[in-house]
């Protein structure tokens, strides 16, 4: 019969809280607002964190892509009639090397990169054009909505061929049928043999939407290495052979160390003994900042943890404060309890149930505060977020937790009332 | 009270097994470093059905001894036997345990929670014995009944006069149907009139068999009261039956 039954007790207790509503809730607020704000920062940063780790993602945590850099402080300029050619970038050579050598490569896909404008029948627009070879379509992933990608064929036979992204077809056809369309690039005419779909990718991912690929053999043919560009009063010309390298390995344990085998060879290479020569490659790993970028996120959670963590501690010191007042204000109510023969372990489960209830109230308030509020931040913001469900599991365990430890003491102190002396008190 | 409660003949004081046995009990309180004897050897015992009222001058120890006799405290020295418990060094749990099953309690200033209603505040000890809530609720409609406010059960006692609210202590006070009712100066707060119901009350309630132990420093009504005890600087100075 020595039970301290719950229900009852929490029916109780609900009962005493509503008869000071004002004070319940303002004892409350603290831990409304740490629990909302928690859960609601989580999603925004899991809603970032999400949106980078999926364009890292399609990059492929088995490519390495090897981008050429203009070397800073150099420029190919002409003036008065001289001209100056700046070459730099990445080699074929390079390409052959990495392929050759490196154990773990499965294979390379060389780049090269110019604008051009593209016309189709009436219409015209501003195109990147891209030579590569078959092995790009692997490596980008993107599936192919019409036609076909490029072949090992269409490379070896310098053909005309030419893949448009979806974006860029739909702005020169409007609707009209593509495949087997002449298209004019750069006075050189091809013949669209495809279409892939676009994605609009971060600062990543090596495609862009206003794409059109075409065999590197053709491109090389056609249009060389040499980009001149004409500026105001001068004229400049660069020389680079190709402007990305992507290379596919075979195990995602072979990433990073073929990585850095790339990057040594190509210092070796293209800077030799000369360490004052400026860099003109930049090696970026997709893999590398995947875990960078968790390990971004970890780091986030745990200062966010923190946060929460303080707090809860001036929250539930809130909710213990707002107990002992109630504890001395029902005195009398205590010692009534005891001469009536509650035990002390009763009167103890008596507040703490009331506690408890009072912070998971609270915590319930501040889940629902911190589920709205990201959806306001994506309505108006347009950032997305994401509220993951342990965010909302935790919290509730949490703020029960702080109730159930900050109400100990004044619970315990209730108990622990001399009940003729409580029974004289006010 | 009513014409319906059936009226119980009174039981002779004399007859009756010893229901409260008190040996030699003393109550030593430390006041800083002075030694205050607040009851100094009483020995006394009260039997089944009796009706007791406790006097005395303030300082006598009357207070002591019903806080003793209601197991709030306990003595430092001697025996206290409750219907044949031994009552004298109980922890506290089983204080209160005894409490609970035993003892009925009525105070000065009614001792009411005011945030429950009259149905709740009978119900409180029920509540502590585990009663199921129809169970609980049907014995406190009857007990509501029994001191005439059954229609004034879902009040708050701030609602209630001060005879109101002291008959709903009588109510609660007999929900665990205790052994002896403890009563301390029950009339204090109330007017002659009022008083004098509550007294009424008491005394049908002794005479349908109710033990009653009651301080009081008003004759009248100690004259209630079928025995007197006069207490004096913590011992008893005489007996009146």
């Amino acid at each position: 019969m020595h039970q301290i039954r719950v229900f009852k007790n929490i029916r109780l207790g609900v009962k005493n809280l509503l008869l000071h509503k004002l004070r319940s809730f303002l004892t409350v607020l603290g831990l409304v607002f740490g629990v909302g704000s928690v859960i609601a920062m989580l999603a925004v940063g899991e809603g970032a964190s999400q949106e980078a780790l999926d364009q890292i993602r399609k990059l492929g945590s088995n490519n390495i892509i090897i981008n050429s850099i203009k070397p800073t402080g150099q420029e190919g300029s002409s003036s008065q009639g001289r001209s100056f050619v700046l070459a730099f970038g990445l080699l074929y050579d390079d390409e052959a090397r990495i392929r050759q050598t490196l154990p773990g490569v499965k294979r390379t896909v060389p780049v090269k990169l110019i604008r051009k404008q593209g016309i189709l029948g009436e219409r015209q627009m501003d195109l990147r054009l891209v030579g590569t070879s078959e092995g790009w379509f692997d490596l980008v992933r993107r599936p192919v909505l019409a036609g076909r990608t490029l072949t090992r064929r269409d490379v070896d036979d310098f053909a005309n061929a030419c893949v448009l992204t979806e974006f860029g077809a739909r702005k020169l056809l409007a609707g009209g049928s593509t495949i087997g369309q002449p298209i004019n690039i750069g006075e050189e005419v091809y013949e669209v043999v495809g279409i892939v779909r676009s994605e609009h990718g971060g600062e990543h991912v090596p495609d862009l939407q206003a794409d059109a690929y075409i065999p590197i053999s053709t491109f090389r043919q056609r249009y060389g290495d040499l980009e001149m560009r004409r500026e105001a009063g001068s004229r400049s010309a660069t020389r680079v052979e190709l402007h990305k390298i992507l290379v596919e390995v075979r195990d995602q344990d072979q990433v990073k160390g073929t990585a850095a085998a790339i990057e040594s060879m190509l210092d070796l290479f293209h800077r030799g003994r000369d360490q004052r020569k400026a860099k003109d490659y930049q090696v970026h790993v997709p893999l590398a900042l995947l875990e960078q970028a968790e390990a971004t996120k970890r780091t986030f959670n745990i200062v966010l943890g923190s946060i929460a963590g303080i707090s809860l501690l001036v929250g539930g010191i809130g909710i213990m404060n707002i107990m002992l007042a109630s504890v001395t204000e029902r005195t009398r109510e205590i010692g009534i309890r005891r001469a009536i023969g509650a035990r002390r372990s009763q009167i103890v489960g008596q507040f703490l149930i009331e506690t408890t209830v009072l912070s998971t109230v609270g915590g319930l308030m501040g889940i629902a505060l911190g589920v709205l509020f990201p959806r306001l931040v994506t309505y108006f913001a347009k950032m997305p977020t994401i509220v993951p469900l342990y965010s909302i599991v935790l919290s509730l365990g949490i703020s029960m937790g702080v109730g159930i430890v900050f109400g100990i003491y004044p619970a315990v102190r209730a108990s622990l009332l001399d009940p003729i002396e409580a029974l004289r008190h006010e | 009270m009513t014409a319906e409660t059936p009226s119980i003949p009174a039981r002779p004081q004399t007859q009756g097994r010893t229901l409260i046995a008190l040996e030699d009990v003393t109550k030593i309180y430390h006041v800083g470093t002075q030694m205050v004897h607040a009851l100094a050897g009483v020995t006394v015992s009260f039997v089944e059905g009796s009706f007791w009222a406790i006097m005395g001058p303030s300082g006598s120890g009357k207070s002591t001894m019903l806080n003793i006799l209601g197991c709030l405290d306990h003595p430092t020295a001697g025996r206290y036997v409750l219907d044949g418990y031994n009552a004298s060094d109980l922890d506290d749990d089983e204080r209160s345990e005894l409490r609970l099953r035993r003892l009925g309690f009525i105070f000065q200033s009614f001792n009411l929670i005011p945030q429950l209603t009259v149905r709740e505040n009978i119900e409180l000890p029920l509540y502590y014995l585990g009663f199921d809530s129809h169970a609980s609720a049907d014995r406190a409609e009857e007990l509501a009944e029994m001191v005439g406010l059954a229609d004034r059960l879902e009040h708050r006692p701030m609602e209630l006069s001060g005879g109101q609210q002291q008959r709903v202590a009588v109510a609660r006070s007999l929900a665990n149907d205790p052994a002896v009712l403890l009563a301390d100066e029950p009339t204090g707060n109330l007017d002659s009139s009022t008083g004098v119901q509550i007294m009424e009350l008491l005394t049908d309630l002794n005479a349908r068999g109710k033990t009653i132990v009651m301080v009081t420093h008003e004759t009248h009504i100690a004259a209630y009261a079928g025995s007197r005890l006069h207490m004096l600087d913590g011992k008893i100075d005489r007996i009146e039956q």
